[in-house]
């Protein structure tokens, strides 16, 4: 459909779903792997697991990963608590050396039958008084819920910090599966401000990981995974600082001075940024000379956002891959439909999807450039930007890098296939 | 704490594709729209590592997307909704709503509702009560049976025999999961069309729908894998069609299978050639005499067991099934029919065992001296000694990892891999 004919952020009818074979995403194994010398154990159905041991032994992580296999025996006998203490110190008792952190997922099983975790966890802390557990979920039953699996994993993924005395100047990025780019203003502004970085991507082993306990600030960058934000304010009393992925100026200026204000950091020249962003556009712009974009959900927490700006700088944005919208695009939508109504918009899991044809770059002539790997899929182009939740671009300068990026694909040709069935890009590819 | 003799758990080790994900591989390319009831984003696991046709051949092949509010609500409406209204727009040729944990919990009646459906949508629809916790074995087997059972044409709407010197034959339990796509289905119809057999259908891949429903008009059936094996046994009962259990590896099993099929269709019993002697082997050596182990599915680790005793000579070769065959046999296949397939379990106990936990597993292979299996197997081997192993990847325990390295067995091209392996 057309933006202009949808009705709300949410403008398709559920109903049976299609999953499309790009694979980027990161998934839950791959976000539990962050927390060094950890080791995973997932509780689960022979189907729930299949998934995730063929994700660990993609990402040749088998050594940090473990399985308990729930049959029909356990749910009717009620031996949930004891299959799992007993399955978890098996495997702990029989690794070659003991993991600092133990995340032990349970699934949509143990919600339904009201297995008692907590029981399951004291027990095993007692058994292993030196190994860190936490609790992690494989629920994707929750998965249409406000509070999603994925959200609840990026939140689990920082619950073994353990509380110490907070420390000035320094501060973690918390729930990004990527590094900052380097050129980010945030960047820059910290390192004026004397501020340390701190981030999960970079800790390697435990006790670095740990540090980041020590922090006062958290900076949040996705919606998503404010919960994680949230949950560490409550417990570890750590400030938190939402600095949404924006393509907007005014929104982007707003969370700079906001960073600014809060942590005592120098501003940059807010104009200086806005007027190389405009010029990297329109270079940009020069260089598509008229070529088709795609965008998708995956590439980018803000893909309306981000078709608003470039639209507004004339590239030719055609179509936003996405089955819904947040909250937060709501601007964005109602100026598209303003300012760009023929602009399209499709799902990706409508079981429609399956018989579509998947060839829309041929009618011009093979020249489309898709953000993401959705995009690229469903439109059969082979100029793609292999982007992934921001890849780790921030502010203004994130938009220049995206500028660049752009140009750099819409001349290029890729190996679209092979690139995006790589299950968890950037971990595993 | 002393170590436990843990069952279910895997440290090292993966698991095999389960049940719900055999039905969907098994129906793949029948024309039909098949759901996955549970919650969304959990057909990604099938997509991903368990259907290695997703990429290039569309099928409609779906996931419910079953919420909480649902499940606690034991609400099916917005299944049959759904399902109702997608079908009406794509027009499959058949429904098939396919089981997963949380439906088991829920008590969902998948009968009930295919009932339901069918008589909504006037189209064939299937429930099949899957719920995860099982191997894809039970799951292909099922579905092919179910569609046999459904769609195969009556006794009276098929051609005689086509009058061929030889016996025209239907390969069953055929999917990726057990012969991957890397010509092995292809290998499978040459050995016996290049033999003057005719293949009438295959199932179920690379065969369009008007052959399958065709499928009485065989002579004989070929189960080449356990999963075949409930169908077979359907088809028998359609039409009196004797079947075999077996897989052509190596010339001179295959050709004790074609013998078979002759057989079979001359007496019109049941024939299962997976057992041939070690005798007129020359050469052997010590490598001969090595303990060596087969794990993988029952048939094709049984082949390759035949092709070793009978080809080179190996004195010492037992298999281990970590699928849940022997449950599948007793519980589904033997009950009333003993005097058909007991032959079958017998030789199974005499040749290895159904060994499905690691712990398990890894006892049994102290002895081992030589191991052909999946390379994740590599894990469980004995860390005192070395093994010779030889990798031989199988789609329904490692997916897509080692696809590319997945030889073409059926055959003698299984004695050209075997030995540039060995």
């Amino acid at each position: 459909m057309t933006i202009k004919d949808a009705g709300s952020l949410t403008p398709f009818d559920s109903g049976v779903e299609y999953s499309a074979p790009a694979r980027g995403p990161w998934n839950i194994v791959h976000v539990g792997t962050l927390v060094p010398e950890s080791h995973q154990v997932f509780v689960c159905a022979q189907s729930c697991l299949r998934g995730v041991v063929l994700t660990a032994a993609e990402m040749n992580a088998m050594d940090r990963f473990s399985t308990i296999a729930i049959q029909e025996r356990n749910i009717l006998k009620g031996d949930m608590e004891k299959l799992i203490i007993n399955g978890v110190t098996d495997i702990l008792n029989k690794l070659p050396k003991l993991p600092r952190a133990v995340e032990v997922f349970s699934s949509c099983i143990h919600d339904f039958i009201g297995c008692d975790m907590e029981f399951v966890f004291g027990k095993l802390r007692r058994e292993f008084p030196n190994v860190d557990f936490t609790d992690c979920y494989m629920t994707p039953i929750l998965r249409k819920t406000k509070f999603t699996p994925d959200a609840k994993m990026r939140q689990q993924l920082y619950s073994l910090l353990k509380p110490v005395p907070l420390e000035e100047k320094m501060v973690n990025v918390v729930g990004n599966l990527e590094p900052f780019y380097e050129k980010c203003e945030i960047l820059s502004m910290l390192e004026q401000g004397g501020w340390q970085l701190r981030d999960i991507n970079y800790c390697g082993d435990y006790d670095e990981y740990q540090k980041m306990a020590a922090s006062s600030v958290n900076i949040v960058t996705q919606s998503d995974t404010l919960s994680a934000g949230e949950a560490l304010e409550q417990r570890l009393k750590q400030k938190l600082l939402y600095l949404p992925v924006s393509y907007r100026y005014e929104e982007i200026d707003g969370e700079l001075k906001l960073a600014a204000e809060t942590m005592g950091l120098p501003l940059p020249d807010l104009q200086e940024l806005k007027n190389r962003t405009d010029q990297a556009l329109a270079h940009a712009a020069e260089v598509l000379a008229g070529m088709p974009v795609a965008i998708d959900f995956n590439a980018t927490t803000r893909p309306l956002g981000l078709a608003r700006l470039l639209i507004s700088h004339g590239i030719r944005v055609i179509t936003v891959y996405a089955d819904s919208f947040g909250k937060e695009e709501e601007p964005n939508f109602y100026w598209l439909k303003e300012h760009a109504p023929e602009l399209k918009i499709s799902a990706t899991v409508h079981g429609k999807m399956v018989v579509l044809p998947r060839n829309e770059a041929e009618q011009y002539g093979g020249r489309l450039l898709a953000i993401g790997q959705k995009a690229a899929y469903f439109t059969g182009t082979r100029h793609f930007l292999n982007m992934l939740e921001n890849s780790g671009l921030h502010g203004y300068e994130g938009i220049i890098r995206l500028a660049r990026w752009m140009e750099e694909e819409a001349v290029r040709e890729q190996d679209v296939p092979s690139i995006i069935q790589v299950k968890g890009w950037g971990c595993c590819g | 704490m002393g170590v436990l003799r843990m069952r279910q758990v895997s440290r090292v080790l993966s698991t095999y594709t389960a049940d719900v994900s055999g039905v969907c591989s098994a129906l793949y390319e029948m024309g039909g729209m098949v759901i996955m009831h549970d919650a969304s984003g959990c057909n990604s696991t099938y997509n991903t590592h368990d259907e290695p046709r997703w990429y290039d051949m569309p099928s409609m092949v779906y996931v419910s997307g079953l919420s909480e509010l649902e499940a606690v609500m034991g609400d099916d409406d917005k299944l049959l909704r759904d399902v109702e209204r997608a079908a009406k727009e794509l027009h499959p040729r058949f429904v098939a709503i396919a089981g997963t944990p949380i439906p088991m919990m829920m008590g969902t009646d998948f009968k009930g509702i295919a009932r339901l459906l069918e008589r909504r949508l006037g189209i064939p629809v299937f429930g099949f009560a899957t719920n995860g916790t099982h191997s894809y074995v039970s799951g292909v087997g099922m579905a092919l049976a179910q569609a046999a059972k459904k769609f195969c044409l009556p006794k009276e709407q098929l051609s005689g025999a086509d009058g061929g010197q030889k016996p025209c034959v239907n390969l069953l339990g055929v999917t990726p999961l057990d012969f991957s796509v890397t010509g092995n289905v292809e290998a499978l119809k040459e050995v016996f069309q290049s033999e003057g057999y005719q293949v009438k259908s295959c199932w179920a891949m690379g065969s369009d729908f008007e052959a399958l429903i065709r499928a009485g008009e065989a002579d004989v059936n070929v189960a080449v894998s356990v999963a075949g094996i409930e169908t077979a046994i359907v088809l028998e009962e359609m039409y009196g069609t004797p079947w075999v259990l077996g897989l052509p590896v190596g010339p001179k099993l295959t050709r004790r299978v074609l013998e078979a099929v002759d057989l079979a269709s001359a007496t019109g019993k049941n024939q299962l050639p997976l057992a041939l002697a070690t005798d007129g082997v020359d050469g052997k050596t010590e490598r001969n005499h090595r303990q060596t182990y087969i794990i993988g599915e029952w048939v094709w680790a049984m082949a390759l067991r035949c092709s070793l005793i009978a080809e080179y000579g190996y004195d010492r070769v037992s298999v281990i099934c970590p699928l849940e065959s022997e449950e599948l046999f007793a519980d589904r296949l033997l009950t009333g029919r003993e005097e058909r397939i007991s032959g079958v379990l017998d030789a199974a106990v005499r040749a290895g065992a159904f060994l499905e936990d690691e712990d398990q597993i890894e006892e049994r292979l102290k002895d081992a001296e030589l191991v052909i299996a999946d390379p994740i197997y590599r894990r469980a081997l004995p860390k005192d000694r070395a093994v010779d192993f030889i990798e031989f990847p199988h789609e329904g325990y490692s997916g897509r990892i080692y696809r590319k390295d997945i030889p073409v067995f059926i055959g003698e091209q299984w004695n050209q891999w075997f030995e540039s392996r060995e």
